[in-house]
């Protein structure tokens, strides 16, 4: 016979609690903040952790936090705090869960958490500032999931990039990588500018082509690719020849450009609007064996014109098309730029501002050369007087000056 | 001794050679000693009154334009890279 449950062994403080008990009992061990007091302390290095469910999440958060459902506390709070001394705020919806959650990182040791008292809602009642956070679908938290996994991209990051709009200079052996390995990543907005159409020489370097393609513009069969490979990327295509009447137009409204022209008078048109506009040119370029990849940050680090006052002359700068060029070298030169790319969208690591990298692929020789920014540059000396937009001849290019308007 | 890298457009005139040891106490007279075993290469680099506008020298890794230029000292281990600027994308 089995023993009917009595009442017996429950006594003294293991008597059961109803849930206001419990929550009760937790916050006369735990610290509460008020929602005043957490404000202040916004943007500070307290760390912020949402603790409801991501449904809750998604309609609206306090900015700046980060989002561990309850169940999945213990389990996530050593890797997203690995200090128990870090200051940590917990909030849920009224301020019942994140008492008990608190209470519980307390037993793990870590010894500053504080429960937001009256939780997002009395948050949000009382105008403390809070907006919709950004998230990621289903499919786009599987497909970046290597993105995800690396704390200095995560949910924020990608986010930011699937919302980041990236010009690519050329559709050629530079933009071939650049645009695809961009694309990859989830850069949501690429736009290209290509007057070119495929050739079949093109198909030794320029990946984002292929044979079929062949009498194609450029824009059209990039637009091709890069979509197969990720439906989340808007394709803005300008198939036209970039030249001094329509550069900042073109450029206007893009977070970054990435140069992978193949002359010199596109280059310096490019660095010339980029200072008016002041809009980030990751610079890369290639001849033969050689290649090299630099930021130029207008107004803060050097920009073209600092680094290469004036263009060679002609017998001493051959393009591609006349000195040939070894078919993979765009290929590490232009992942170099896509890479230089998502760092200065993400605001990660430290992008080759004021660094020139050389790339030698015979002696495979890999250097990073120091570019100051020249206090005398005729284009970015004054941040108020940018130069004009006034096209070149490659072969009569004024030396060492630029036009500017009056 | 201090070596010179030389970019590709310029290897023609040093019969091929990426990197060139020549003496000298400055830049400039590392840049004599090197013109003086390859001539050709005197009218690739010299511009008016010193080096071409559109060659880039940097020793270990610093632009001789922010240093003394042509009067640059140049150590023994000293490392000059010839930077051309390239257009090819």
């Amino acid at each position: 016979m089995v023993e009917p449950v009595t009442g017996a062994g429950f006594q003294g403080e293991t008597m059961p609690l109803s849930y206001q008990e419990l929550v009760a009992k937790a916050k006369k061990v735990i610290s509460e903040i008020e929602p005043i007091d957490l404000e202040a302390r916004l943007g500070s290095d307290v760390v912020l952790i949402d603790i409801r469910e991501p449904d809750e999440f998604e309609q609206g958060a306090i900015p700046g936090a980060k989002l561990i459902p309850r169940g999945l506390l213990e389990s996530s709070i050593p890797n997203a705090v690995p200090d128990p001394d870090t200051e940590v705020v917990l909030y849920c919806a009224g301020g019942a869960r994140s008492a008990l959650a608190a209470q519980t990182l307390q037993e793990m040791g870590y010894r500053r958490v504080h429960s937001l008292a009256g939780g997002f809602g009395r948050w949000k009642t009382e105008g403390h500032p809070w907006d919709v956070p950004r998230s990621l679908t289903r499919d786009q938290k599987i497909r970046y999931s290597r993105h995800l996994l690396l704390p200095e991209v995560g949910e924020e990051g990608q986010a930011r990039l699937l919302e980041s709009r990236v010009l690519l200079v050329g559709a050629g052996g530079l933009g071939s990588p650049a645009a695809l390995y961009l694309a990859a990543a989830g850069v949501g907005t690429l736009g290209i500018v290509d007057f070119d159409v495929v050739d079949e020489s093109n198909l030794q370097r320029q990946i984002l082509h292929d044979t079929r393609r062949v009498g194609l513009p450029k824009v059209e069969s990039a637009r091709e690719s890069l979509t197969a490979l990720n439906p989340d990327v808007v394709v803005e295509a300008h198939e036209t020849r970039l030249g001094a009447d329509n550069v900042v137009d073109i450029m206007s409204g893009y977070d970054l450009v990435v140069d992978g022209g193949d002359n010199f008078p596109t280059r310096y048109l490019v660095n010339d609007a980029s200072l008016h506009l002041k809009i980030p040119v990751v610079h890369g370029a290639i001849f033969r064996f050689e290649g090299q990849a630099s930021v130029f940050s207008p107004y803060e680090g050097p920009c073209y014109r600092c680094l290469f006052p004036q263009p060679p002359p002609p017998e001493l700068a051959p393009s591609c098309a006349e000195a040939g060029v070894l078919g993979v070298l765009p290929g590490i030169i232009g992942s170099i730029e896509a890479m230089e790319a998502i760092k200065v969208l993400l605001g990660i690591g430290e992008p080759l501002v004021g660094k020139l990298l050389t790339y030698d692929a015979l002696t495979e020789d890999f250097r990073l050369l120091t570019v100051r920014r020249n206090p005398d540059c005729p284009a970015c000396a004054d941040e108020d007087n940018p130069p004009a937009i006034v096209e070149y001849d490659q072969f009569c290019m004024p030396a060492g000056s630029v036009a500017r308007t009056v | 001794m201090a070596r010179i890298k030389l970019p590709t457009v310029l290897r023609p005139h040093t019969e091929g050679s990426a990197v060139v040891e020549v003496d000298g106490r400055t830049v400039g007279e590392v840049f004599s000693a090197l013109v003086e075993r390859y001539p050709s290469l005197e009218s690739q680099l010299r511009g008016d009154g010193g080096l071409a506008v559109f060659v880039n020298v940097f020793v270990d890794d610093e632009d001789i334009r922010y240093l003394d230029g042509l009067d640059t000292p140049v150590g023994d281990d000293s490392e000059i890279t010839i930077l051309p600027a390239v257009a090819g994308g």
